[in-house]
């Protein structure tokens, strides 16, 4: 993939505003054609309406934004016809079958009959929900709903993909399984564009990764970058025998300087360290007769990047949902 | 990019989505909503079970009292229930609509390659169809009571014209109504206690003449009556002649009926789409 090929999705200078609000404050991006790219914030943060902008729902107060090289505010109807949206809400109509849903989307899309036929058969295949295909969603659990959801927004098999939070509410098994589907969609060419609550979920999909809070963009890079921003990866070692703490404690000063120590865990951080010093601490340690449980680097978490970005947890905030 | 590629989810090499034609647009939306009737069939009571016990209730309880010596009521009143069957076309839009706003399903159509004014169009033509249906009982719970189109074939069908003229406009209603409401709960606060009192408020189910003339006078002046009257007239219902000074509109029931729906579309239409477009834009 070239380095000049335009980028699949594009916002430049993106501005919301509800009255006096400013939801989305000057947030620029570009999604590189076949890349994941997440969106990661907190409840409240601007995620939805980025995604409601960006797929021709609400209109940018300011900025402008293109999907699959169509501006969405003047070309409307190309950008709808080339990108799918699966909304933070599940928006199937409950009263129809699986199967219908699919049909009634694929037909509106304006699709070969026989295609939207043979397509929407292939996704309830795909989505293990051939059984329930003909079952009113109504009828169907949460993780039932939020597959037909997806699905049809993939009926017409879209270039562009726009995810809203697809995995909350989830049981980590459907969750893990919805990733492997989109890895899949990845894997044909689709463009995503993911928002998450969930530090795991855009670290373990997302290629690029835009943190956002209070409609801000405060970091922007890849997994690894955004946990390097939060500092330098730390050196463990664990050692065996609680008599042994302090022997390593002195030997560890003497190689990377000043570290922590966690007498109780038997746990020795120091701060920074690469691979050279991971090798000669491991032969010292061993010169030494000194035995050790575990030994390894440790990158931060985008926890620990979330909480060093904003200040606050990202759990914190969204504890809002669960009632007093 | 590797050309090797697990199974795919989907065959991108099959046809593009170009949207669909209008017409295509509306009849897959017309058949969504008349599947919604298919799997709750109890979404017809508004237009069939009620409508039914009205004309029992007000034929056999209070039909007595309101009666004129020498008229028939049931047949007489038969067509005023069928005129405020057809006012409740608004209802019926006013809550599809609400509720597809709602739960979302409104931005999810909006995100589609499709004319927004399919999502509108396809409504009302689901509610028309669901009023007809109500229409269509009415007229066949009629026959048993002595209801029966006595003026001919033509005018009998000019009269069925009429009142789906008259839904027509009441579909703006609804389309306002539901786009500006917040909650399913609020169109039917405010759907019952507007459209009831005024078909009531009307000759559908006694006569004008006995009333207090500042009554009668609104009474008269009701579209719902100009187009009750333009039933009985049409129907050759008995008991239907008005008297000699009743106000034009119901001596003129039929022109008044167009009037009045035509006023009705262009006043209250822009406002509708108004309210469409602002609260399904953000
Ligand atoms: N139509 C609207 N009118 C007024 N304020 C709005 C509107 N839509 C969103 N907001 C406000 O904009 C802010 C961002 O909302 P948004 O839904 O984009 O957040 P989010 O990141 O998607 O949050 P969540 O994780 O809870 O879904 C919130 O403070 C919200 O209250
Ligand atoms: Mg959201």
């Amino acid at each position: 993939m070239s380095a000049q090929e335009a980028p699949v999705i594009e916002a430049v200078g993106l501005v919301k505003r509800f009255g006096d609000f400013t939801a989305v404050d000057d947030v620029s991006f570009e999604v590189p054609k076949g890349s994941v790219f997440g969106l990661l914030g907190p409840n409240g943060a601007g995620k939805t309406t980025i995604v409601r902008m960006m797929t021709t729902l609400a209109i940018p107060t300011r900025g402008s934004a293109r999907v699959a090289g169509h501006d969405v505010v003047t070309e409307p109807e190309a950008v709808r016809a080339s990108m799918g949206l699966t909304a933070q809400s599940a928006t199937v109509d409950d009263l129809l079958t699986g199967r219908e849903n699919l049909r009634l989307i694929g037909d509106l899309y304006g699709l070969p009959r026989k295609v939207v036929r043979s397509r929407a058969d292939e996704l309830l295949e795909r989505f293990s929900l051939d059984e329930s295909g003909d079952k009113v969603v109504k009828d169907y659990s949460g993780g039932m709903r939020r597959r037909i959801d997806l699905a049809v927004s993939l009926i017409a098999a879209p270039a562009v993909l726009f995810l809203d939070e697809p995995t909350t509410g989830l049981d980590p098994r459907s969750r893990v399984e919805l990733w492997d589907v989109l890895r899949g969609l990845v894997r044909d060419g689709t463009t995503l564009l993911l928002t998450t609550q969930y530090l795991d979920e855009a670290d373990q999909l997302a290629d690029t990764i835009v943190v956002i809070d209070h409609g801000r963009i405060i970091a922007q890079g890849t997994p690894l970058e955004l946990k390097d921003q939060s500092g330098a990866a730390s050196l463990v070692v664990t050692v065996s025998r609680h008599d042994q703490v302090q022997q390593a404690a002195a030997l560890l000063r003497g190689v990377v300087g000043d570290i922590h120590v966690d007498a109780d865990a038997r746990k020795l951080t120091a701060p920074a360290g690469d691979v050279a010093a991971l090798a000669s601490i491991a032969g010292r340690l061993d010169e030494a007769g000194i035995d050790v449980d575990d030994l390894g680097m440790q990158r931060p978490s985008l926890d620990d990047v979330f909480l060093a970005l904003t200040g606050h947890k990202a759990e914190e905030t969204t504890n809002e949902e669960v009632p007093a | 990019m590797s050309a090797v590629t697990q199974t795919a989810v989907l065959d991108r090499t099959a046809p593009r989505p170009t949207g669909a034609g209008q017409v295509r647009q509306i009849l897959t939306l017309v058949r969504r909503n008349l599947t919604h009737i298919k799997r709750q069939p109890e979404m017809l009571t508004d237009v069939t079970i009620q409508p039914v016990m009205f004309v029992l209730l007000f034929a056999y309880v209070f039909g007595g009292s309101i009666n004129v010596p020498g008229v028939d009521y049931k047949p007489w009143l038969l067509p005023g229930i069928m005129a405020q069957t057809i006012a409740f076309s608004a209802f019926i839009v006013a809550i599809g609509l609400n509720t597809d706003i709602g739960k979302g399903m409104v931005d999810r159509l909006r995100s589609l390659p499709i004319r927004r004014s399919s999502i509108l169009v396809s409504r009302s033509i689901a509610a028309l169809i669901h009023s007809s249906i109500g229409v269509a009982v009415m007229s066949v719970t009629g026959l048993f009571i002595g209801w029966r189109v006595g003026e001919g074939v033509l005018r009998g069908l000019l009269g069925y014209g009429l009142l789906l003229l008259f839904g027509f406009a009441m579909i703006w209603v609804g389309i306002l109504v539901g786009s500006a409401m917040r909650s399913v709960e609020a169109v039917n606060g405010l759907m019952f206690t507007t459209i009831f009192p005024i078909t009531f408020l009307s000759n559908a189910f006694a006569r004008t003449d006995v009333m207090p003339s500042w009554l009668r006078t609104m009474a008269e002046w009701n579209p719902i009556s100009a187009l009750t009257q333009a039933l009985r007239d049409n129907w050759g219902v008995a008991g239907a002649a008005v008297r000699a000074d009743a106000p034009w509109p119901l001596q003129n029931p039929e022109l008044a009926t167009i009037i009045w729906s035509l006023a009705i579309t262009a006043l209250i239409a822009p406002l509708a789409l108004r309210a469409f477009n602002n609260r399904t834009t953000d």
